[in-house]
Formats: C-alpha cells, structure tokens, sequence
C-alpha cells in the first residue's frame, strides 16, 4: 500500500546502522577500505596497467600458477584462481590482457593469508590471463590462455 | 544497502577457508541498453575481509569481476565460532557489511 513509507524505513535504517559502525570505529575511512587504485584499474593495456600498479619488473615463475579451464563457455562468469608457493606474499593481482581494461582484481594479503585466492571474472574475447604476484618485495607472474567461446562459435 | 551476502568459513588443520558470494549487479559500463545509450558502470570497488579485527584480507575489484562476485581465500589460524565479516563498497558509494561464524 505505501511503498514509500517501507523505502525510507529502510534507507533511514540503513544509514543509521552505518552511522553507529563509524562511531564505533569499525568502519574508519581510509582504513578499512584503502584507496582504490582508479589509474591502475582505468589502464587500457597490460604495460599500462603494470606501470599504474608500480610494477617495474616482473619475472616469470612456476611458483605462481594460474588456475581455470582451458575453454570458457560463458565468458561472463569465468572461474580463475592464483595460488603460489612463494614466500611472503603481499598482493595477487588477476590480468586478463584483451579485456576493455586489463586489471580484473587485485588483492593485498596480510601476514596469515595464504596466496591461494579464487574468485569469477569477465572475458570478452579468448585471452591470455595473468597472475601477478608480490613476493618479498619482487614481482612475478605467470600466464594462462583461456579460450572463450561465448556465442557458440566453437573457438 | 543491496541483498545479504552468503559467507561461510570452514577451519581445518589451522586454516580457514572462506568463501563469499556477494550479490551485486557489476555493471561494466561497456554494454549499452536499447536505446544505445551507455549502461552507467556499477560495480563494487572495494572488498575488506576480517577475521575478528584482524583484516585478513583487501581486494579491490574492477567491473571485469563477474556479477555476484565469489571468492574464496584461506588464512591462518581462526577457530571455530570466531567470527568473519566481509564489507563491500561500490562504486557509487552503497556498502554493505555481513558477518558469519567459523565452521
């Protein structure tokens, strides 16, 4: 019946809680969400968006493997995982060089968290996927291609 | 404030695994609706796990994270009853915080 009446309970609700949440020191600006890296994440190309990150080198490791399938067949909800065996791990990060912008997610990893992150993304075309991983200070990647074949064209 | 999110945190051999389904549009900004106009991008910018107040994990997302991200990570330590809370924000400023107990 009054629909309008519901909605500003709600959003009043909602904004209350938030308000007591930053009162109460457990969500604090600036600390529990870090900034987040807007040139890095609006680099059209790998080179860009590596140089955006603050990455000046990167060498190839078969410490960090890259998991997924070989062949995608919806290109919206690609399973991709970053495991490594380096020590000190610090940040994964999940490239995939022939999307619109190259940085699908980055991660920062405390001491405690295990490199070994899973998550879903998007392909737009059959790509090469790259894991970039921050281990003791040094930058190291490895590559996957996974072909897509949205549309049924058979890849 | 969008829909709840589904956590579940399972603690074996000194190691907790968490898995997160978050449910969020991820609009990528790219597509265009029917009019050809350009679908705004709506997607979550910023996703912090905690393991007490022990941040164990920051990840920040861009809109090439499927929609209703999932993700899963493990972590040392965590027993069973402790308590995980994953907060999320989007990019047009919405948050949400859920929490769950360790398995």
């Amino acid at each position: 019946m009054n629909n309008q009446r519901r909605t500003v309970l709600k959003s009043g609700s909602g904004a209350a809680l938030l308000g007591m949440l930053a009162a109460a020191g457990i969500i604090t600006p600036g600390m529990a969400l870090a900034d987040w890296n807007k040139a890095a994440f609006d680099a059209k190309s790998m080179a860009d968006t590596l140089k955006a990150l603050g990455v000046a080198g990167t060498t190839d490791s078969k410490d960090v493997q890259v998991t997924g399938p070989d062949i995608a067949e919806n290109g919206a909800v690609v399973p991709v995982g970053v495991a490594s065996t380096l020590p000190n791990v610090t940040m994964v990060a999940i490239l995939i060089e022939k999307n619109p912008n190259a940085l699908a997610a980055s991660f920062v990893l405390p001491e405690g968290t295990e490199a070994n992150v899973q998550t879903r993304v998007k392909m737009g075309q059959t790509s090469n996927i790259y894991a970039l991983v921050k281990s003791d200070g040094k930058f190291f990647m490895a590559t996957k291609e996974i072909k897509v074949t949205l549309g049924g064209c058979g890849g | 404030m969008g829909n709840p999110m589904k956590i579940r945190a399972a603690s074996k051999d000194g190691v907790t695994e968490v898995k997160v389904l978050v449910s969020h549009e991820m609009e990528t900004g790219q597509r265009k609706d029917a009019a050809g106009a350009i679908v705004p991008g709506w997607f979550i910018t910023e996703l912090v796990a905690k393991h007490g107040d022990k941040v164990v994990l920051t990840s920040d997302f861009g809109p090439s994270v499927s929609k209703n991200p999932y993700l899963a990570f493990k972590f040392k330590g965590g027993a069973k009853g402790d308590k995980i809370t994953v907060s999320w924000k989007d990019n047009k400023g919405d948050s949400r915080t859920d929490e769950a107990a360790i398995n």
